[in-house]
């Protein structure tokens, strides 16, 4: 799904990203991380960290006070044409799929995105196909999101980016609210995907399975990077920005 | 594409009749057609009014739609309707003793006017709404040129009308649960708090849809994605004009012999 852009180039560079709301509080106080191409990393941090503010930056939603952001070498700037290319580089699947999935069927709603990029007719129904099949979803293509399960929705909510072919795919707590055989079941459907990811949570353990390296954000700046096997097994490093494993799990592969 | 498919409403008879299979931008335009050739009949016209029933009559059946179903459904108009059945007694001018009540000829016919044309404009949007999902009706306005804006507000509201729903009913569940019973109109504080909270969240989650929107690219028009497919063609928008021709003929002869 990668396409056009040179090996070489990271599809993920942010460089010292400072952000201040407009009633001054500060969310991002320098923020550096390098994504290389097909990778996957996790984004930890407590609520309140900063997360979801660093991943409106991603496609130019929010604008930094500071720094720099390219995207597969493409800067993130203001200018209309730009953003659009950006907005299909970066495919952001938000945490709860009724906000992402706005219209009254899940082929309308996956097509809505590269309609956006100004495909229509066959191509854009080849794209569509294509999205819902690689999320196992192309049965209910003419199904009502609201008569899916919370599971299902959140595959489409997929769909509804990966029909844009994005160079990185961001996603915001994405094992939330899933049962146990759905976040198994989505987590086998992300492992496949031939794209970069990003991952933002903090389930830990769902951190571990998936991506080899995690990085740490507490109050604005990243504090840790590295190895998710090695983060993971530092406690005081988890307990000193309110992270946690769960009592039983321990972060040895087999 | 059926881009209808699990958008049935409540007034929706699912059935594979050749009134559901007409593309619902012509039966859109022959049901605002027809109830404009019933309005426009003079109305001492009764066989019109007949001839008008007739119409609806056949096109229910080929809709496989009972008349019992038509004829309960159209209770709704009744709250709209009970003005006309005061007009025959404030009514002025000459009057009529019928049941030992004195009643104003002007007055009779107002309430006949009202109430004839009333019910087979029901009728008629009954049978639309029969035959026709929500999703097809959007659709079918969509492609008659109906301003995007409205079409849109309406999309939305057939999206999160079901989410919105379910949010109010787990609030009211969480007050039930906490004790609240609200039995009289005076209890009712935590209802109307609900409510308030409700406009909130649904407004926080309009800003997040937004969000999501533009992540997708979206500039401020909706791409015209399957409009194209499945529009009417000439055949079916002669098939969907038979029924205004044949009402527009009849008003216009109601018209010609008053």
């Amino acid at each position: 799904m990668i396409q056009d852009v040179p090996s070489t180039t990271p599809s993920l560079d942010v460089r010292g990203v400072r952000y201040a709301y407009p009633d001054g509080h500060v969310a991002l106080h320098g923020v550096d991380l390098t994504v290389a191409r097909g990778e996957r990393v996790a984004l930890l941090g407590p609520n309140g960290a900063g997360k979801t503010t660093l991943v409106l930056h991603l496609n130019g939603i929010l604008t930094a006070t500071e720094g720099s952001i390219t995207v597969g070498g493409l800067a993130v700037e203001a200018d209309r044409a730009r953003l659009a290319e950006i907005r299909r580089r970066v495919g952001i699947v938000f945490q709860d799929p009724d906000d992402q999935l706005f219209l009254p069927t899940v082929a309308e709603d996956v097509a809505f995105g590269p309609a956006n990029l100004g495909l229509r007719g066959a191509d854009l129904a080849a794209r569509v196909d294509e999205a819902l099949a690689a999320v196992g979803m192309s049965a209910q293509r003419d199904r009502a999101p609201h008569h899916l399960s919370f599971g299902q929705r959140r595959r489409v909510a997929v769909a509804t980016v990966l029909a844009m072919r994005p160079e990185i795919l961001v996603l915001d707590e994405p094992s939330s609210n899933l049962d146990p055989a759905a976040r198994r079941e989505l987590a086998t459907i992300l492992r496949a995907l031939p794209v970069t990811l990003l991952m933002v949570t903090h389930d830990l353990p769902y951190a571990f399975e998936l991506c080899d390296r995690s990085v740490i954000l507490d109050a604005g700046r990243i504090v840790a990077d590295g190895p998710t096997a090695d983060l993971l097994g530092d406690e005081e490093l988890l307990a000193r920005h309110r992270l946690e494993l769960p009592y039983p799990f321990s972060p040895v592969r087999k | 594409m059926p881009v209808g498919a699990g958008h049935a409403h409540v007034l929706y008879r699912d059935a594979n009749s050749p009134v559901h299979r007409l593309p619902p931008e012509v039966k859109i335009a022959a049901m605002v057609a027809f109830t404009v050739a019933v309005v426009a009949t003079p109305r001492a016209a009764f066989w019109a009014i007949g001839a008008y029933a007739l119409l609806v009559a056949v096109v229910a059946a080929l809709a496989r739609v009972s008349l019992p179903w038509l004829l309960t459904r159209s209770a709704i108009e009744l709250p709209f309707v009970l003005f006309a059945f005061a007009l025959p007694f404030i009514g002025a001018g000459e009057r009529v003793e019928a049941l030992g009540m004195s009643l104003s000829v002007e007055g009779l016919h107002g309430a006949w006017n009202i109430l004839a044309k009333g019910t087979l404009g029901v009728w008629a949007s009954l049978l639309l709404a029969a035959t026709t999902t929500t999703r097809d009706l959007i659709v079918g306005l969509d492609r008659l040129r109906c301003p995007q804006i409205i079409t849109q507000i309406a999309t939305f509201m057939l999206r999160y009308l079901d989410v919105l729903v379910g949010e109010a009913r787990r609030m009211r569940v969480a007050r039930i649960s906490r004790g609240d019973d609200p039995r009289f109109l005076w209890q009712l504080r935590g209802f109307a708090a609900g409510i308030g909270t409700l406009f909130l969240r649904a407004f926080e989650r309009g800003e997040r849809v937004y969000l999501a929107m533009l992540s997708r690219g979206y500039t401020g028009r909706m791409p015209a994605v399957w409009q194209g497919a499945g529009a009417a063609t000439t055949g079916q928008w002669l098939i969907g004009a038979t029924v205004p021709l044949l009402a527009g003929t009849v008003a216009a002869t109601a018209v010609v012999l008053t």
